[in-house]
């Protein structure tokens, strides 16, 4: 197969950045997006043109780090896949394919295709955690009984794998579906409740902070997210910090 | 040959880490805070450390070459985490599943240390249920088990096909909550590049910004390498493209030893390769071969029609069908361990009964399984004289609720419906057992060096038991690390900040900076990748699942001769100060070169077949392992010398087994 | 990090008024297309008895300041959240395919209530303004009451086709911004239920269809008739 692509190339933060458009043939249907890219990078290396710098770490779609923006969407065209794990049969032979970083004012460019995404990280810090420390005296695993949807609840909010897609695709570029995922696996939790309402105030606190966008509920993260989190979250969310807001001193 | 000194405290093998935690030397709180700490990676056993010994009061800086400590690859780790709790009453205990370990890892792990990894594993399942992770649970609300590779007791929690994740993100989140207090100062897409040894201590690392590229000098009184495996010396595996050994043959090259490198578990169940520029290989969780029928064709006329596209696997009969597995091990069938179930897959393609393009793969086969549900299932729904195709359904629907996830993931790569057709598997590289030499205490042959997780060698022999990994990771980070460390830092007390100013760093700095700017400069044309691919091919085609003296004379020969061309050819584009993935990887595929060297040398000199090392010469006249626990019973660890990775010299670690009998595994 | 900001200046301070002041000028539209619906049946006693009725009742004249005040901060906070919106990426994609995942409706609700506002100040303008400060003809009823014309006025304004058609396309466009917003409101205040909220969504659905096309058959139907 063989494609056009127009890869956004920028040299750092402060460049201005353009797209440039190469060309790349060899290309199997049974190579993944990300291998697609590694063909280019190695032709660019020949050509002496300084090669496309990405994210990418486990390449099976768990470690959350490999961006793009394909063609207009997150992780482009697939549904519940990484950029890792989209293959080029999606593609027609002969298709131009538009690569762009994940884009927001929190999610500053590093170089070309790689951005900063560790406001997600400061969120986290904020409170995505029980503050339970080290120790080899806690209470049984068993000795609290957690209904099991519940149980199975909190397992698929916490499936995020931070990768950002849903910041990258929302139409404001907000980080509620990330924050309430986090938020949500707690809050269904009995672990989670002692810190509960901290945790919400402290998290939403922080995300208003790194410059995300406001949610208007527009659902498109759920659908490019590649773990399939719900806006659910999000609302549970907003009921979270609702009835915290209302009732903290 | 000198004799390594573990530390193994005295006494009775289930009192000796109560007695030790009892004996050992504390640091006052006031004084902790007085200490600095450097933990290498953030994975299970990074994560966890740095976490734990934070809260303790220790200042702690930590590193990852990721964008975020949550990215580390123990997060796709899919099957889950042994812990001896006994909830199935089905007879587990600390005692059990110490045994099965040791027995697992073909005697060539140390009895202590895994007796100390079954009696901490109760804890950590209290530890990450308390930190709210998501663990199954049955419709009672208690935790639910699994069973796994070949133990005969339930005691694998998990969560889903995502324990790793799970887990890693339950260490990420009390790790976070320490970079929050500024007990941990975090340095993202940090790479160590080397290590600072002063007056014989590990004082430091050299760490490169991978964004901005400079290098940057970080002290400490002691530094915790948990930087995971080395399977991508390999190429391909189901490692992630950043896996790397570069902190670990750092600190080999300034004096820690490397134990058993040659150990290494391929797994049985990955996704063939499918063309040359294939990346990364993807792992099918092991509990596939619960259901799963693993089968080549017995003529080999069948297997070229396949191979050719002429004939379909679903045209041939059962008769025409080789269960190699079932027929060469009645007695466990398609689940037998890991290392055995890879060397028979290799046994058939290698005669010729491979079934895809390359040969190199076999099927995995759930039509008997989806037959036998969906029976089973119109029985219970009262259905008396069902269809095939209602059976079909109905069994398809059973198998979907226990794998989904997995065969949707084997979708996805290989375009193709596994409920129609047989998966296809080949055996890939998965994880690696040798690692740094560590004493009881996890310290290295430095002195105040650590090392934690898979990056050292201790618990698994010479082959891991699935779901023991993220244990292992987990006990070294949040249970056992935290004495020990504390242990050497009490001598330390007096000693105050340690200056970055010393001849050391700046020797080390340079060290680090030459080699970089060597590659940068380096006149040739190749990119570093192509390296890479071709000693992955040496390695795997030499130093794989079957290894020969000839085969290993020659991988020595072929890499000593790559890395020459390596430092000719390679090219390196970009600058030094800047972000510049190529340079990176140059430095990664150096080290590897000098390690795969390494590990044909330990597997040439280890003249038996135990675990995942398999000498040709070693082997029964069915073809099984013979391994010589006369001659072999030790622990290989090599100390490098003359600055030439070859050069390396063996030191042996006696095993001393009181407490278990060393018999031979068999499976049929 | 403040506590006491839950309930103001946050991001999820400034959805929940969004939501609740939209809710709640639902239910004013509710009022408001009851009242307007004698004008279908050409009741003139009872529209001028309505109009009179909005604007003299002691309760529904505090109610209208409540209203007002509403209005004012849907559309003030509508254009706060829009304007830090944009703000969150500063630098747009040169490809952003947004019909892939998201309703357009959902993704113009600025446009969308910047259009509803300009049609309500010209609404305003042409029929509250005038009831209030301008002249309206007086009008009496069978028993004699004095009313304030409102009908008369109402019929002549939409005799004109291009103030009907101005009423139509208007309509279209708030249909389409409660088309997202009604459900959208429940989700902001976290009203959230896997029983109700897909009932909840066909209610919506319901609403943005009807109650707009009632009003907009209004000026059609006097237009035509």
């Amino acid at each position: 197969m063989k494609f056009t692509l127009n890869v956004w190339r920028q040299n750092g933060p402060q460049d201005k950045g353009r797209m440039e458009t190469y060309q790349v043939d060899q290309v199997s249907d049974d190579m993944s997006f990300l291998e697609m890219i590694d063909v280019l990078n190695e032709q660019l290396i020949h050509q002496n043109i300084d090669p496309v710098v990405f994210d990418h770490d486990c390449r099976e779609g768990i470690c959350g780090m490999c961006s793009m923006f394909i063609n207009g969407e997150a992780h482009g065209p697939g549904r519940g896949v990484t950029t890792c794990q989209l293959h080029m049969r999606e593609f027609s032979d002969g298709d131009t394919i538009t690569i762009e970083p994940f884009r927001a004012k929190a999610f500053p460019i590093i170089k070309d295709l790689m951005v900063d995404r560790s406001a997600f990280d400061r969120i986290i810090q904020a409170g995505g955690f029980v503050s339970v420390n080290t120790s080899g005296n806690l209470p049984d695993a068993n000795a609290t009984r957690i209904e099991k949807s519940h149980a199975d609840a909190a397992f698929d909010a916490a499936t995020c794998i931070g990768c950002g897609a849903c910041v990258a695709t929302c139409k404001n570029a907000s980080a509620m579906l990330f924050t309430s995922a986090k938020v949500s696996q707690f809050a269904l939790l009995p672990q989670g409740q002692v810190e509960a309402s901290e945790r919400v105030l402290h998290m939403v606190n922080q995300m208003d902070l790194e410059g995300f966008g406001n949610c208007t509920n527009t659902g498109a993260c759920e659908v490019e997210c590649p773990k399939g989190i719900s806006i659910e979250n999000i609302a549970r969310m907003n009921r979270e910090y609702l009835s915290v807001s209302l009732t903290t001193k | 040959m000198s004799s390594l000194n573990a530390h193994i405290p005295e006494g009775p093998l289930a009192d000796k880490w109560t007695h030790h935690k009892a004996k050992i030397p504390l640091v006052s709180p006031a004084n902790k805070r007085r200490l600095d700490v450097i933990v290498v990676g953030t994975g299970l056993a990074g994560s966890a450390a740095a976490a734990s010994l934070a809260e303790l009061g220790y200042n702690v800086k930590a590193f990852c070459f990721q964008d975020s400590p949550r990215r580390a690859h123990s997060i796709a780790a899919q099957g889950g985490i042994n812990a001896a709790k006994n909830y199935q009453n089905d007879g587990d205990s600390t005692f059990r599943l110490f045994y099965d370990t040791i027995k697992g890892g073909d005697y060539r792990s140390r009895e202590a240390n895994v007796h100390r990894l079954a009696e901490v594993s109760a804890s950590i399942i209290d530890q990450c249920v308390a930190q709210g992770v998501p663990f199954a649970r049955d419709y009672g609300g208690l935790l639910d088990n699994r069973s796994f590779g070949g133990v005969q007791v339930s005691r694998t929690f998990y969560a889903k096909g995502q324990t790793g994740q799970q887990l890693l993100l339950g260490a990420y989140s009390a790790l976070s909550r320490q970079v929050a207090k500024g007990r941990v100062q975090m340095f993202a897409r940090h790479e160590m590049v080397e290590l600072v040894v002063v007056d014989g201590k590990a004082r430091g690392i050299i760490a490169r910004d991978l964004v901005s590229g400079e290098l940057e000098r970080h002290s400490a009184h002691a530094v915790l390498l948990c930087t995971g495996g080395y399977g991508n010396v390999f190429y391909l595996s189901t490692n992630a493209m950043g896996s790397n050994v570069t902190a670990a043959w750092k600190a080999h090259r300034k004096g820690a030893y490397m134990a058993n490198p040659c150990f290494t578990q391929i797994h049985p169940t990955c996704i063939p390769v499918s063309g040359h520029f294939q990346s990364k290989l993807t792992l099918m969780s092991e509990s596939l071969r619960n259901d799963g029928r693993i089968w080549v064709p017995k003529k080999k006329e069948d297997a070229e029609a396949i191979r050719s596209g002429k004939k379909k696997p679903t045209d041939l009969n059962e008769e025409d069908r080789d269960y190699y597995l079932e027929r060469r091990y009645p007695a466990f069938g398609n689940l037998v361990p890991r290392d055995v179930a890879s060397r028979a897959a290799k046994e058939r393609c290698d005669a010729g009964f491979g079934i895809n393009k390359t040969g190199e793969a076999v099927y995995l086969d759930f039509a008997s399984a989806i037959e036998r549900y969906g029976k089973e299932d119109a029985h219970v729904q009262g259905i008396h004289h069902p269809t095939p195709e209602k059976i079909r359904a109905l069994g398809e629907a059973i198998v979907e609720s226990k794998y989904g996830n997995l065969f949707q993931m084997y979708e996805k790569i290989t375009a193709q419906n596994p409920y129609k057709t047989p998966m296809m598997i080949y055996p890939a590289v998965h994880y690696t057992m040798g690692g740094i030499w560590v004493d009881y205490n996890l310290m290295t042959t430095v002195p105040g060096l650590f090392a934690l997780g898979e990056a050292n060698f201790s618990d698994h022999g010479a082959n891991r038991l699935g779901a023991s990994a993220l244990m292992q990771g987990l006990a070294d980070g949040y249970f056992v690390a935290p004495y020990t460390v504390g242990t050497y830092l009490a001598d330390d007390i007096q000693t105050g900040k340690i200056s970055t100013d010393s001849p050391e760093f700046a020797e080390a700095e340079k060290t680090a900076r030459d080699r970089m700017e060597g590659f940068l400069n380096s006149n040739g044309n190749t990119p570093v990748e192509v390296f890479h691919r071709e000693l992955g091919k040496i390695m795997w085609d030499q130093c794989g699942m079957a290894r020969s003296e000839t085969g290993l004379k020659k991988a020595i020969t072929d890499i000593r001769a790559l890395r020459e061309r390596f430092y000719k050819e390679v090219k390196v584009p970009g600058k030094m100060h800047e972000m510049n993935p190529e340079l990176d990887k140059a430095g990664r595929v150096a080290d590897f070169m000098e390690l795969g060297e390494l590990m044909c040398l330990d597997a040439l000199s280890r003249e038996e077949s135990c675990g995942g090392h398999f000498r040709e010469e070693h082997q029964s006249e069915e073809g099984e392992a013979v391994r010589r626990d006369d001659d072999f019973a030790y622990v290989a660890a090599w100390e490098f010398a003359d600055h030439d990775p070859g050069k390396a010299k063996l030191h042996k670690e006696d095993l001393v087994f009181e407490n278990v009998k060393l018999i031979t595994r068999s499976y049929k | 990090m403040s506590t006491s900001r839950g309930l103001f200046g946050t991001s999820l301070a400034r959805k929940y008024w969004m939501a609740l002041t939209g809710l709640f000028l639902c239910s004013f539209l509710v009022v408001h297309l009851l009242g307007n619906l004698p004008l279908l049946t050409g009741n003139q006693e009872a529209f001028n008895a309505y109009a009179h009725f909005m604007t003299t009742f002691p309760l529904i004249k505090a109610v209208s300041y409540l209203l007002y005040a509403s209005i004012l901060l849907h559309s003030i906070d509508g254009l706060v959240l829009a304007r830090q919106n944009m703000a969150a990426r500063p630098a747009g994609y040169v490809k952003y395919n947004g019909a892939a995942n998201a309703n357009w409706s959902s993704r113009n609700m600025a446009l969308l209530g910047t259009i509803t506002l300009l049609f309500l100040i010209i609404h305003l303008k042409s029929f509250w303004f005038e009831m209030h400060f301008g002249f309206v003809p007086n009008w009496t009823d069978a028993e004699g009451n004095l009313y304030k014309d409102l009908y008369t006025i109402t019929v002549a304004a939409f005799q004109q086709t291009w103030y009907a058609l101005f009423y139509v396309v208007a309509m279209l466009g708030l249909g389409l911004h409660l088309w997202h917003g009604f459900a959208s409101a429940f989700q902001t205040m976290g009203w959230s239920h896997p029983r109700y909220t897909p009932m909840i969504k066909a209610l919506g659905y319901g609403f943005a269809i009807m109650v707009p096309l009632l009003f907009a058959s209004i000026p059609l139907y006097i237009l035509l008739t």
